[in-house]
């Protein structure tokens, strides 16, 4: 289950920066943001927007399609940095 | 050889800045072939890593490899265009390649000022002090790459027609800001491209069957020549992402040779753009859906060094199948 909040701010990303042709509410968690319309470039600044907005630092094995191709999967990742930051 | 880092008081402060920028170093074969290529007179020093003057041998050489080239793009009939080696800065800012390669590009600057402040600057640029600030950003960019002018010139033309074109964008000076000792890693160089617009499947196969063609024809010159995917030098930690999904698409092919570097080098490229170009300057076929482009672009002068590193700098002793290839039946 992905927290509400944090699949709200994603979203909100990706209609300021992943350029799709429809609203961000309108895609499940497992759409494919790549078959929605999102370029490579477009994948580049939802990268930055991402790290901005939930201030965690994509590493480089995280800088791959992949993890940004659904907001599941973008979820996953910031879930995981945000695990490895947050206090023991 | 690599650069001194040190700071050396005889030079004045703007010449200490140009010996510590960051240049390419180079491998000792590169190095010894460079020396070699300069002591024949291939290649004419200019004191600038990576700007070089031809000598008439070497610019021999890549003439005729031009035409090979435009032999084997025959039967594609492509549509001949030729542009100077600057972009209008518009279409430099339209094109993304500030965002995907801001390292690499240059642009031009002129001097705005008044007569006091043209004395001033000559007299900063004499003492090899800093003059920049007499200098203004002008409307004009150096090329990237040869095919950079052709898709605002054929959007402008209106809708791209079905079956789409190919051009041939000729062997055109381009700028990659990146100095460097290895020879083969110059800052101005001519890029041999050919350009194809149209459907996703015409495109594709349009470079699939050239990378077949370019192996070929470096093959048929004693080159060993080896395909591989690649992927640009993009910027920056965005640009390892754009790297990977070009890699992991496969958009982007190189024909590799043996150049005296660690590993072999890139003497073509095949790139497929999807609808990027398309994109940014609204190439669209009638129906309202953007074209899809992909470039394949031979490195002129890499293409030289490589048959001189192959089979040594003197022409006249090359196999004579290399040789008729080239020049025919001499």
């Amino acid at each position: 289950m992905l927290s509400v909040e944090r699949s709200d701010e994603i979203r909100r990303v990706i209609d300021a920066h992943a350029r799709l042709a429809v609203n961000a509410t309108t895609l499940t968690d497992e759409t494919d943001l790549f078959g929605a319309g999102m370029t490579s470039h477009a994948s580049v600044n939802v990268m930055l927007a991402l790290e901005a907005a939930f201030d965690v630092e994509f590493p480089d094995r995280m800088l791959k399609r992949s993890v940004f191709a659904s907001i599941q999967a973008i979820a996953a990742a910031i879930e995981e940095l945000q695990a490895v930051d947050a206090p023991v | 050889m690599p650069q001194s880092e040190r700071v050396d008081p005889a030079r004045s402060p703007i010449e200490q800045v140009d010996r510590r920028a960051a240049v390419g170093g180079a491998t000792p074969d590169q190095a010894a072939f460079r020396e070699e290529l300069l002591a024949r007179g291939l290649l004419i020093d200019s004191g600038v890593p990576g700007l070089y003057g031809r000598g008439g041998a070497f610019e021999d050489i890549r003439q005729r490899f031009d035409a090979l080239v435009s032999a084997a793009a025959a039967p594609d009939q492509p549509e001949t265009m030729r542009f100077a080696p600057l972009l209008p800065r518009r279409q430099l800012e339209a094109s993304g390649y500030l965002h995907s390669f801001p390292h690499l590009a240059g642009s031009v600057f002129a001097f705005e000022g008044r007569e006091s402040d043209a004395i001033e600057q000559h007299e900063r640029a004499s003492r090899r002090e800093d003059w920049s600030a007499f200098q203004r950003m002008t409307d004009l960019a150096l090329v990237p790459a040869a095919c950079y002018p052709v898709y605002p010139a054929l959007a402008a033309r209106g809708e791209v027609p079905s079956g789409g074109l190919v051009v041939d964008a000729g062997s055109a000076w381009v700028f990659r800001h990146e100095p460097s000792q290895d020879p083969a890693r110059m800052q101005m160089f001519h890029q041999r491209e050919l350009v194809r617009i149209g459907s996703p499947g015409e495109v594709l196969e349009w470079r699939d069957r050239w990378s077949e063609r370019g192996l070929a024809l470096l093959r048929r010159l004693g080159l060993a020549a080896e395909r591989d995917f690649a992927a640009d030098p993009f910027f920056g930690r965005s640009g390892r992402m754009l790297a990977h999904n070009q890699r992991q698409q496969e958009l982007k092919f190189e024909l590799l040779v043996p150049l005296g570097g660690i590993e072999p080098t890139a003497v073509s490229s095949f790139n497929y753009h999807r609808e990027h170009f398309a994109e940014h300057y609204g190439l669209l076929f009638a129906d309202g859906s953007p074209a899809h482009t992909a470039c394949l672009g031979f490195g002129g002068e890499r293409v030289v060094l490589a048959l001189l590193f192959t089979h040594g700098c003197e022409p006249g002793a090359w196999p004579a199948e290399v040789r008729h290839q080239l020049w025919g039946s001499v």
